[in-house]
């Protein structure tokens, strides 16, 4: 029997069992951010403890930052603080830090493998749960909490329990105007926000084999929201082929050798799994959101549940309550007051070069809030230089500097009252863009500019006749 | 030894009821403006306490009947979403020492045992009996007995599960790994060089 790529990884990476049963792994690259990593160093000093491996640590800002004025001191002094707490750790730790307007900065997980500091068979710790993003690239990616953001920079280990491996195969050919984003939205409506639990997935079939790395990403992202400790995906000649040239990448004769080494890692053919499941991509359509968790998601041609006809009666409920949807309605149609394209999920300049392509003469309706958020300055340099920020200013959307922004809100991009957004983020739970009775419809970019253009939730395929 | 040995807690409980609650609920992300976490108490749970303009909405936890509750009862996969420590930390600063629910999302699980907040899984019919048990009298002691596995309230005894790996560090006290993570580094050094890490 052969070894899944989460079994390689593991084996490759585990320094030794500990007393209560875990596992000590050694992680590979650990990155750490302004919100989840300062206080971490704070730890280290209560405890006179020095950062083991600075050199395997990288640092970003993005969760805080201002997608406006970016100059500092930031006009937020809390925010200005952990920049500054954080830079400062890293300059007296010896961290490389990917600062404002070093051109390196942008979300951490578009930043990671842009740089192409992520690498196949790597083991990859953050403090923040989308991490799972990494995944796409043959690795085994988890997000930590600061606690243990403190053991990775003390030991450059964690403590962890082994996971069992999902192996999800989604088959067969996508519909036009069906995107890797309703794909992983799909998978956790079947799967369940909690489906994942103790799992590892690993993604794979026709579908996730024709997926560009960035398409994987967005997949691997949501790994997350499907409730699994990680997901990831088995690197092939895509893979190589993305990370070919990046700037943190080895070239010539150490490349091939390189490849060689990744290569190895992918799961046999033989391999074990704990379970898995068989994704028809023929049932796979524009999928949105209607309620607070990610699973609660239908077709653009389906209606709201019913909650007398749902397994959580409570949980639908209030669900639509908070939503201020009615039962058994067209979700189509749904009024929206913002239109967000940004984040880890889909903040990438494949996501803003799709929807240039559609929007290019289309305006955002009256009365909605357009912004367009790049997820690095890698991404906004690369957009201009094509052109596409003229595109998205000339539609009607503001082209934002790169950060999380609305996807959680700590800088002041914010709904405001109980606003609807359309946000091609990664999380639609109560309050999760800033304003305590705010709403959030998860979709593809292009579903939000479909959104944006008809000033309620649209089919893309019909606004832009895909 | 990273602390206390952690084998009974307990005290007055409170129910906190719901599934999928996450931790943009258990603590809005605007509180994660901070670089300790001292602060974070008062937070916990703010937006479905308090109204925007500060006014209390009468949430369960600020029943003068549950002040001072050390015992938090939720239903399934609480704590999903995010990696934010924050989460566990506003539970903790809040007062709870410990948290029983249907089932926990992973990474909050992770960061409450490193904390020392033992995570304990009931199922719903018993955690329907132990809320009924809290609402007839708010006063009544829940203590959780994590070596054997049982939750007591009012002379009633409920089986609980908890992760093996969890369970044996809190009786260890070891759920605080830094030491024990420390304590290895030539195997850590001796694995970084194998993996040409170093
Ligand atoms: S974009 Fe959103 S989900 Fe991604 S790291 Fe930033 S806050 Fe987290």
């Amino acid at each position: 029997m052969g070894k899944n790529l989460f079994q390689k990884v593991w084996d490759d990476h585990v320094v030794g069992r500990l007393d209560n049963g875990q596992y000590q792994v050694f992680m590979a690259l650990h990155l750490i951010h302004e919100v989840t990593s300062p206080q971490a160093f704070g730890m280290l000093k209560d405890k006179h403890l020095k950062v083991a491996y600075p050199k395997r640590t990288f640092a970003t800002v993005d969760h805080i930052i201002p997608t406006d004025d970016q100059s500092r001191p930031l006009a937020d002094d809390m925010a200005e603080q952990m920049i500054q707490v954080l830079s400062d750790a890293t300059t007296e730790h010896g961290i490389e830090f990917f600062a404002p307007e070093s051109g390196s900065q942008g979300i951490v997980h578009v930043v990671g493998p842009e740089l192409g500091l992520t690498q196949p068979g790597m083991t990859i710790c953050c403090g923040d749960s989308h991490t799972s993003t990494h995944g796409a690239f043959g690795c085994i990616a988890l997000g930590i909490g600061t606690s243990q953001v403190r053991d990775v920079l003390a030991s450059q280990t964690l403590a962890m329990d082994p996971l069992k491996v999902r192996r999800i195969r989604v088959e067969g050919k996508l519909s036009k105007g069906v995107t890797a984003k309703d794909v992983i939205l799909h998978i956790i409506r079947i799967l369940g926000v909690n489906g994942g639990v103790g799992y590892a997935y690993e993604y794979a079939g026709s579908v996730i084999d024709n997926m560009t790395m960035e398409e994987r990403m967005t997949v691997c992202n949501m790994s997350i929201e499907g409730g699994a400790r990680c997901g990831y995906i088995n690197p092939d000649e895509t893979t190589f082929e993305f990370l070919k040239g990046r700037e943190r990448v080895p070239s010539g004769a150490a490349f091939d050798a390189a490849v060689e080494k990744w290569r190895s890692y992918a799961s046999d053919a033989d391999a074990n799994y704990d379970d898995e499941v068989v994704i028809a991509a023929a049932d796979i359509r524009p999928t949105v959101t209607w309620g607070i968790t990610p699973g609660q998601a239908i077709s653009i041609e389906e209606s709201t549940p019913n909650p007398e006809t749902s397994p959580d009666k409570a949980l639908v409920t209030d669900a639509l309550r908070y939503m201020q949807l009615e039962p058994d309605t067209p979700i189509k149609g749904t009024h929206i007051d913002v239109a967000f394209i940004g984040s880890c999920t889909n903040g990438r300049l494949s996501d803003f070069k799709a929807v240039a392509e559609v929007i290019k003469g289309k305006q955002v309706a009256s009365g909605v809030r357009a912004i367009a958020v790049p997820g690095s300055e890698k991404v906004d340099k690369d957009a201009r230089a094509l052109g596409l920020d003229k595109v998205f200013e000339a539609a009607g959307f503001e082209w934002r500097k790169p950060g999380c922004s609305m996807c959680l809100a700590m800088n002041p991009d914010k709904l405001v009252g109980d606003e609807v957004c359309a946000s091609s983020s990664n999380r639609n739970f109560i309050g999760r863009q800033g304003s305590s009775t705010g709403r959030t419809i998860l979709m593809s970019p292009i579903m939000v500019a479909a959104a944006a253009v008809k000033g309620e939730v649209a089919d893309a395929r019909e606004v832009f006749g895909l | 030894m990273t602390g206390q040995t952690i084998n009974r807690v307990g005290g007055k409980g409170v129910y906190v009821k719901g599934n999928d609650i996450d931790t943009d609920r258990i603590i809005p992300a605007r509180f994660l403006k901070c670089v300790t976490f001292d602060e974070l108490g008062p937070a916990l749970f703010f937006d479905e306490r308090f109204t925007s303009d500060g006014k209390s909405k009468g949430h369960v936890l600020d029943a003068p009947e549950h002040k001072g509750a050390a015992v938090l009862l939720s239903d399934d996969n609480f704590g999903c979403g995010s990696s934010r420590e924050h989460a566990p930390q506003a539970i903790k600063k809040f007062g709870f020492e410990a948290v029983i629910a249907g089932s926990f999302a992973e990474i909050f699980h992770g960061n409450c045992t490193t904390l020392g907040i033992p995570c304990v899984v009931m199922q719903r019919a018993d955690r329907e009996k132990l809320g009924e048990l809290l609402a007839e009298d708010p006063e009544r002691d829940v203590v959780i007995d994590i070596e054997a596995l049982k939750v007591t309230c009012a002379n009633t005894s409920f089986d609980v599960t908890m992760k093996e790996s969890a369970r044996e560090a809190f009786l260890h006290a070891t759920y605080d790994p830094l030491d024990t993570l420390m304590r290895q580094m030539d195997a850590i050094n001796a694995t970084a060089e194998r993996l040409g890490y170093a």
